[in-house]
Order: C-alpha cells, then structure tokens, then sequence
C-alpha cells in the first residue's frame, strides 16, 4: 500500500514535541533536588537557629501534598473542584475526633481517616461527576459548604472554635507527633506522591484521564466510559487530600471547620496554578510560594492578600504554565 | 442471510422538528451500504442513533440481532461497532500514538493500570505502528501531536483507530469531507479494502467514491427513506433524481 500522506514539515512538527518532552524531563530532575533539598532543610535552618522556617517548610509541604493532590484532577482530569479542601478537614476531623475518644493509635486513625475520606469521594464523586464546567465548580462548592456548616454546627467537637487534639497518632512506640520525625514522615508522603503523579501520568490510566479532558467523545467512542476512571481518580485524590489533613492534625495539634472552607479550596487552586498545572514540582513550588508570600507580606501589610492576588494576576498573564512552566520552559 | 444491523422504525424529533422518519434499515453481514441524502436529510442524526450518542424517540437498532437501543456508547463499541466522525474527533493535544493506544486499551478491556509506562510498553507501540501502517501511515508519525497533522492525515488517523477494535460494523460519517481529489481517491481504496471482511455503512456525500464503493445505498430525504437499492436501482430511481441528484448534480 502506498504511503499516501506527503510528510509535509514533518521536523518542526517534531520539535514541539521534543520541547514538551525535555520540559517534563526537567521537572522530574527539579522534583528530585528539590526533595534533597527539602531534606537538608532542617539540619541547615537548625544550624542557624531558624527553626521558625522548618515548621513554614513543613507546613508547606503539608499544603503541597495537598495541592498535588488537586493538580491530579485539575492537571490530568480537567476537574476543577473548589470544594478540595472538605478532605482537609475530613482527614482532620477524623483524626481529631478520635483523638477526642481517647483513640491514638495511629493505625486505626489512618483507617478511619482513608476510609471516611474515600467514602465521602465517592458518594459526593457520583452526583459532582455526572455535571461538567461550572456545574462541577458549583457542585463540589456546594458539597465542601455541607461539611464545613456540619462541622461549625457540631459544638461538642468544638464548633466554630475548632478541636484541639490532645493526642497525636501513635504508631507502636513511633509518636507522629514529633517534630523533627514529622518533617520526615511529611518528606516521604510529600516524595510519593509527587513521584506516584510522574509516573501515573505516564500510566494507561492516566492516558485516560488526559484523554477524557481532551475529548470525552474519542474516548466514549473507543469503548471506554471516563465516567468510572474519573470516580476512580475523584477517590484517589480525595484520600490523598486526607492524608495531608491527618498530618496537618499531627503537625498543629488543632483542627478548624475553616481548614475546610471554600476559601481554603481557593488556595489550593491558587497553589496550583501559581506552580503551574499538570507539572509533578508544581504544588510544592506554589506551597512554598503561598507561605513565603504570606509570612513576609504578613509581617509588612495585613493586606498581603492584595499582593498576593497581583502576583496570581501577573502568573496567570506571563506564566501560562505557573513557575515550574518558566523555569523548565515547557508548554502545555 | 443474517443481519450485521437493523433499524426498526426509528423517530427522532428535535422540538418540532421530525429528523428521522420511521426509518428501517436492513444490513446483512459484509455489506458496504451506503447512506446517501441531501443536506438536513439526517444521515448523520441516523448514525449519532446507531451509535447511542442520541437516543431515538421511538424504534430499534438491533447490531447481530441483538437490541442495543437502550445502551450506552461505550458498551456498543464493546459489542464491535465503531464510528468515525464527520468532524474530526481526536483528543488533539495528545500524540498519534497514544491517540491509537488508547483505542487498543478498549479492546484490551480496561486502562486499569496506575504503574506500567505506556509510552514505554514495546507491544503497544508495536500494535499503533501496525495500526498505522493499515491506513499507509508511516510508524514515524507516531510521536506526532494530533493537532500537527494535516487534516487528511486525521481522516485517515480516525479511520485507523476505528479499525483498531477490529469491529464487525462501522460506521462511517463522511471519511472523505474536505479531502483532496488525490487524498479522497486514497481513502476510496482504502475502504475498497474492508469490503467483505467488515459490515460498513457509509454516509458520503462524494457520489463517485459512493457509487463505486457501495453494494448497496438508502436514500435518505428529509428524515424518511425514499429509496433502497444497488447502485444501478438508485441511479435510475424517479424519485431519488427528483428528490436528490436532480438538485445536487
């Protein structure tokens, strides 16, 4: 049979790819230095008597993982939810509420924590999955709102004042609670998950996703529904986005009903797009960003949001793919 | 003889409008049938029907006998039907490869795997290359992002990921829209190819590569068919020149 397509400027053709490609290849590199990075953080910061920054670092990457945990469903999914943050919370208050029974095993915390997380995603995943665009934006909102009102309304675990948690988790002898074992702990899960996102990207279950967002029909057509691959992904990042609020529990000892309001849904989206969408160094870098902006613009101004919203303006403008985008030079 | 599709008297209206009519079709195994009709005839709200991207009003589509009316796409194209679209439809920011890939999960059954690499798999680069090379596509496009193709070479790109699943009816909504006399001529071969080996039907509106592709046509007006026939019947049919090559020829 003859080739009947002329390979009409088939090497520029070519390039644009191979950009994109390098582009990817240096974040993976950037993700690696900055994990080291991250871990000579400590030592470094205690050798200068700034212990004050560690818990900004760790808080930070509390917040990347999830924020990464976001990017899964923004960057590969398309799903934007701005309701993230009720598996912040939920992971808190599980852990937070059990705590308040006397429960410190930090097994069944974790159990509870992935397993209510995982519920939640699902029952909530059902409804918010079958609307597209802003019906999804309005549902996962509206979802996130039920939460935070339930949380606000139950006095007996603190209200509107939030939930002190006497207890951090207990794995055996292991106290998660620890601050210089808790960065670590942080580290890892915060290096899983930016590592699991590289290579589930590259994965057929990515493709899927990546897929879907593209053209939804192409992928009916071949035989797929993305509808149960999106669930599946919905779920995946809900329990992640739970994980970081049982850490978070461990690391301030507090939970809030305002660690899950829209706004600090908001943030998470904000995280992503100022380190820059569907990129693996993305979130951390816009965590680190996020408290930088807020820890020195705080300390000048109370009106450190208005800087921080210029800045947002100013990525969204000349930075279509965040941080990560300028320093790799990638293109979406 | 045993049919590879039947339509049994299908309506479908939008607001007050009656775009399919009563149509019955019949489409024994193998056949290369056409469907032919002049503009708004609702040749390709036929199709979105037999693929179940739009539900019908009232009747059947029966693939192999069996009544798939009431399911969803995705189940037809696991029961071996599959389309192509009368306007490109490719996930354009996504390579060649991993455009034709994602068709070989389908037929795989599932894109369950969280771990292994895709771009990394040797069998299914090996497989999109062959699926190229089916529709004389060279395996070094491969890497190429769809949205870098010429729109001939997404035709034939739609062509070859339909042909992935190896279906047993396809359906295929004007292939040759917007090609070249060269490129058209190309796909005519191409889809001389599958006759015999596959049941197709064919919307289209290039009358030469119709006439000589197809065994037989149904000729659609208005939403209602006015003629089923061989090539030779239609073309000395009445009312299909009154109807339709009087205006369009």
């Amino acid at each position: 049979m003859p080739n009947t397509i002329p390979a009409r400027a088939r090497p520029a053709m070519l390039t644009s790819r191979a950009v994109q490609a390098r582009a990817a290849d240096r974040d993976l590199v950037a993700a690696f230095v900055l994990l080291a990075l991250l871990a000579a953080t400590p030592l470094v910061l205690s050798a200068f008597g700034q212990e004050f920054w560690t818990d900004v670092v760790l808080r930070a990457m509390i917040l990347a993982i999830a924020a990464a945990s976001l990017n899964f469903l923004i960057g590969l999914g398309g799903l934007v939810s701005l309701g993230h943050a009720a598996f912040l919370g939920i992971g808190g208050y599980a852990t937070g509420i059990l705590a308040d029974f006397d429960i410190d095993n930090g097994f069944i915390q974790l159990a509870a924590v992935l397993g209510a997380s995982a519920l939640f995603a699902l029952v909530t995943g059902m409804v918010a999955l079958r609307t597209k665009g802003v019906h999804f934006i309005m549902i996962t909102l509206a979802f996130a709102q039920m939460v935070y009102f339930t949380m606000i309304g139950l006095r007996q675990f603190g209200g509107d004042d939030g939930l002190t948690i006497n207890y951090t988790s207990m794995f055996g002898g292991f106290d998660l609670g620890r601050k210089d074992t808790l960065y670590y702990v942080v580290l890892a899960v915060l290096a899983v998950v930016m590592l699991g996102y590289a290579r589930l990207r590259k994965s057929d279950f990515g493709l899927l996703l990546k897929a879907a967002k593209g053209n939804e029909r192409r992928v009916s057509a071949v035989g797929f529904d993305p509808y149960r691959y999106r669930l599946a992904a919905y779920v995946v990042a809900g329990m992640t986005c739970a994980l970081a609020g049982f850490l978070d529990a461990n690391f301030t000892s507090f939970v809030t009903p305002g660690s899950m309001s829209w706004i600090t849904s908001a943030e998470l989206i904000f995280i992503v797009i100022v380190g820059g969408v569907a990129t693996i160094c993305g979130p951390i870098v816009g965590a680190l960003v996020f408290l930088l902006i807020e820890e020195i613009m705080g300390g000048v101004t109370v009106y450190w949001h208005f800087w921080f919203g210029l800045f947002l303006i100013a990525i969204v403008l000349f930075a279509r793919n965040g941080l990560v985008g300028l320093l790799t030079g990638g293109r979406r | 003889m045993s049919l590879a599709l039947e339509v049994r008297d299908l309506n479908k209206f939008f607001g007050g409008l009656h775009a399919t009519r009563n149509v019955s079709m019949a489409v024994p195994k193998g056949e290369l049938h056409a469907v032919i009709g002049p503009n708004g005839a609702g040749k390709t709200t036929l199709i979105s029907q037999l693929f179940g991207e739009l539900r019908p009003n009232s009747g059947q589509v029966l693939v192999d006998g069996r009544d798939v009316t009431h399911r969803p796409v995705h189940e037809r194209a696991g029961l071996g039907m599959a389309r192509s679209f009368q306007i490109t439809t490719l996930v354009r920011d996504l390579s060649v490869g991993e455009n034709v890939i994602l068709a070989l999960l389908a037929r795989r059954g599932h894109a369950g795997r969280f771990w292994r690499r895709v771009d990394r798999n040797a069998e299914l680069q090996d497989a999109a290359g062959l699926a190229l090379a089916r529709i004389g596509m060279d395996p070094s496009h491969l890497p190429r992002r769809v949205s870098d193709l010429s729109h001939g070479e997404q035709r034939l790109l739609e062509l070859a990921i339909a042909l992935v699943g190896e279906p047993s009816l396809i359906l295929l909504d004007e292939p040759m829209a917007g090609l070249g006399s060269e490129e058209s001529r190309a796909m005519t071969r191409l889809l001389a190819q599958l006759k015999g080996k596959t049941t197709v039907l064919l919307v289209e509106h290039d009358m030469e590569a119709v006439f000589e592709l197809a065994d037989r046509l149904t000729v659609l007006v208005r939403g209602e068919v006015v003629a089923v026939g061989t090539p030779d019947q239609i073309r000395n049919d009445e009312r299909v020149r009154e109807a339709y090559l009087g205006e369009d020829a």
